[in-house]
C-alpha cells in the first residue's frame, strides 16, 4: 500500500520533533519491527522551530506506546487521525516512571556494571521534563 | 525495616530523634555498651576507606555487637564477578545490618532492593554519603546548640564534593539557613543544586571567590579540599589555591564562636597552625562520627 504523505485516513502524525531527532524516535517506538506504513520527514520548515522533523504512521495505534515520546522530546505534539480528519491534538503524557526505555549514561552508575539491572528513571521535574536515574540520580540528557 | 541510602531518607523528625539519641550516648556511653549484644554488622567495603569503615566498626563494637566484612573488592567475591544483588542476599543471612561502600553510584540502593536486613550507604562514588551528613549535623547541633538560624560557609571544591551537596540538601530543611558558597568559578556548586534545591526552596545564598571578605558573617565554615587535578591548567591552580587555604590570619576575621568543619582527610587546605584554635572542630567531628553511627545503628535495629 502506498502511504499518502499528505493525509492519513487513520493513524498519527508526530509533529514538532526537534530537527534530527526523528530516527531516534523511530527506533524507540520499535517501528522497524512493526508492520506500519511510516513516513519520516526531516528538516521540514517550521515557523516556531525553524526546522523540525515529522513522523507519520498509518494504521491503528494499539501496538505503539506514545507516552514514551514525552520522555524523549517533550515539545512533540501528536495529531491523532481517524477517517481522514484530526480528532485529537495532544502533547504526550509524561510517565512518572520509565523502565528500559532510556539508558543511564553515567559511567559511574551501578547500571554500568551490575548485570540484569533494569534502567529505570523517575520524573523529578514536570516543568522541564527532567528524568533522573533511580540509582545514581543523574538526569537523562537527550542530546 | 528502613534503609539509609540518601541523607534525605530521614525526615527532620527522625533525624532529630537520632541526633538526640547520639547526644545521650555522648553523655552516657556506658549505658549503651551492650545494647547490640548478639547483633552483627557487616561492613561491605568495595573500595578502601579508613575513617568511615573504622568508624562503623567502632560504633558497633561500642554497642556490644560484632562485626564482619571485607575492606576491598579484591578480597570479596566481587572479584569473581558476583553482583551486588547476589552478595547482599547472602550477607542478609549472616548479619543483622550492613554498611556498604561502593565506587559505583547507586550500588547501595541496589543492595537495599534485595536485602532482608537494613542497608546503610557508607558512600557511593561521588553520589551520597548520608552518615557523613549525620556526623556533620551532630557536630553542628552539639557544638552550636541548633540546626536553624545559621549562616553556613562552604569553601573549596563545591562542584565535586559530595559531602557539601549532601549537607546542603539536609540543611535546607531547617529555618533561616543562609549559605555562602566560596569557590573559584571552575568549582561552583552544580547547576541542579542551585536551581532545584536552593532557588526552588527560596533559600538565601551567595557565591563569592574570596574567603576573607565573608569570614565575619559566618557561623560555620565547612572546608573542602581543592584538588589540583580539577583545574584545567597549573597556572590557574597556583593562582587560586591560596585563596581557599584557611590559616591563622584568615581566622582573625572570624567570629569568636564560628566553627570550622572538614570531612577529612585534610591535605593543605587548612593550615596546621589553627589545629589548636578552639574553633577548629574537625577532629571532634570525626569523633562524633562514631556516636552518630551508633545512634543510627540502634534506630535501624530498633534496639532501646
Amino acid at each position: 500500500m502506498m502511504l499518502n504523505i499528505g493525509g492519513l485516513s487513520q493513524g498519527v502524525v508526530i509533529d514538532h520533533i526537534k530537527a534530527g531527532g526523528a530516527m531516534k524516535i523511530y527506533t524507540y517506538l520499535n517501528l522497524e519491527n512493526l508492520d506500519y506504513s511510516v513516513a519520516i520527514i526531516k528538516n521540514a520548515k517550521s515557523n516556531q522551530m525553524g526546522k523540525k522533523d515529522i513522523i507519520k504512521i498509518e494504521g491503528s495505534l494499539k501496538d505503539i506506546d506514545l507516552d514514551i515520546l514525552g520522555v524523549l522530546d517533550h515539545n512533540i505534539t501528536l495529531n491523532i487521525i481517524e477517517n481522514g480528519t484530526i480528532i485529537e491534538k495532544k502533547n504526550p503524557k509524561l510517565p512518572e516512571h520509565v523502565t528500559n526505555v532510556i539508558k543511564c549514561k553515567n559511567p559511574r552508575c551501578i547500571t554500568s556494571v551490575e548485570r540484569d539491572l533494569p534502567h529505570s528513571f523517575k520524573l523529578t521535574d514536570k516543568v522541564n521534563c527532567v528524568y533522573r536515574c533511580i540509582y545514581c540520580e543523574q538526569a537523562f540528557e537527550r542530546r | 525495616m528502613k534503609h539509609i541510602i540518601s541523607p534525605t531518607d530521614l525526615t527532620v523528625s527522625e533525624l532529630s530523634d537520632i541526633l538526640e539519641l547520639a547526644e545521650e550516648i555522648i553523655q552516657n556511653p556506658k549505658k549503651y555498651a551492650n545494647v547490640c549484644h548478639g547483633k552483627k554488622l557487616a561492613t561491605l567495603f568495595y573500595e578502601p576507606s579508613t575513617r568511615t569503615r573504622l568508624s562503623f566498626e567502632a560504633a558497633m563494637l561500642n554497642l556490644g555487637g560484632s562485626i564482619l566484612g571485607f575492606s576491598s573488592a579484591d578480597s570479596s567475591s566481587a572479584s569473581k564477578g558476583e553482583s551486588v544483588a547476589d552478595t547482599i542476599r547472602v550477607v542478609s543471612s549472616y548479619a543483622d545490618i550492613c554498611a556498604i561502600r561502593h565506587p559505583k553510584e547507586g550500588a547501595p540502593y541496589v543492595a537495599s532492593i534485595h536485602s532482608s536486613i537494613p542497608v546503610i550507604n557508607a558512600g557511593d562514588g561521588g553520589h551520597n554519603h548520608p552518615t557523613q551528613t549525620l556526623t556533620d549535623l551532630l557536630t553542628i547541633k552539639n557544638l552550636k546548640g541548633r540546626l536553624d538560624n545559621l549562616t553556613v560557609g562552604f569553601c573549596g571544591d563545591l562542584k565535586f564534593g559530595r559531602t557539601v551537596h549532601s549537607l546542603i540538601n539536609a540543611m535546607v530543611r531547617y529555618d533561616n539557613i543562609k549559605f555562602i558558597l566560596i569557590s573559584p568559578d571552575e568549582l561552583k556548586i552544580p547547576a541542579y543544586l542551585r536551581d532545584e534545591v536552593l532557588i526552588a526552596n527560596n533559600i538565601s545564598f551567595k557565591e563569592v571567590k574570596v574567603l576573607e571578605e565573608v569570614m565575619p558573617e559566618l557561623d560555620l565554615l565547612y572546608m573542602t579540599r581543592v584538588q589540583k587535578e580539577r583545574f584545567f591548567n597549573e597556572e590557574d591552580y597556583i593562582r587560586l589555591k591560596d585563596a581557599f587555604i584557611l590559616d591563622a590570619k584568615k581566622m582573625t576575621y572570624a567570629k569568636e564562636d564560628m566553627l570550622v568543619l572538614h570531612p577529612l582527610p585534610r591535605v593543605n587546605e587548612i593550615s596546621t597552625e589553627i589545629d589548636n584554635d578552639p574553633r577548629a572542630v574537625y577532629f571532634k567531628q570525626a569523633e562524633y562520627g562514631v556516636y552518630a553511627r551508633m545512634a543510627l545503628i540502634m534506630k535501624l535495629l530498633e534496639v532501646e
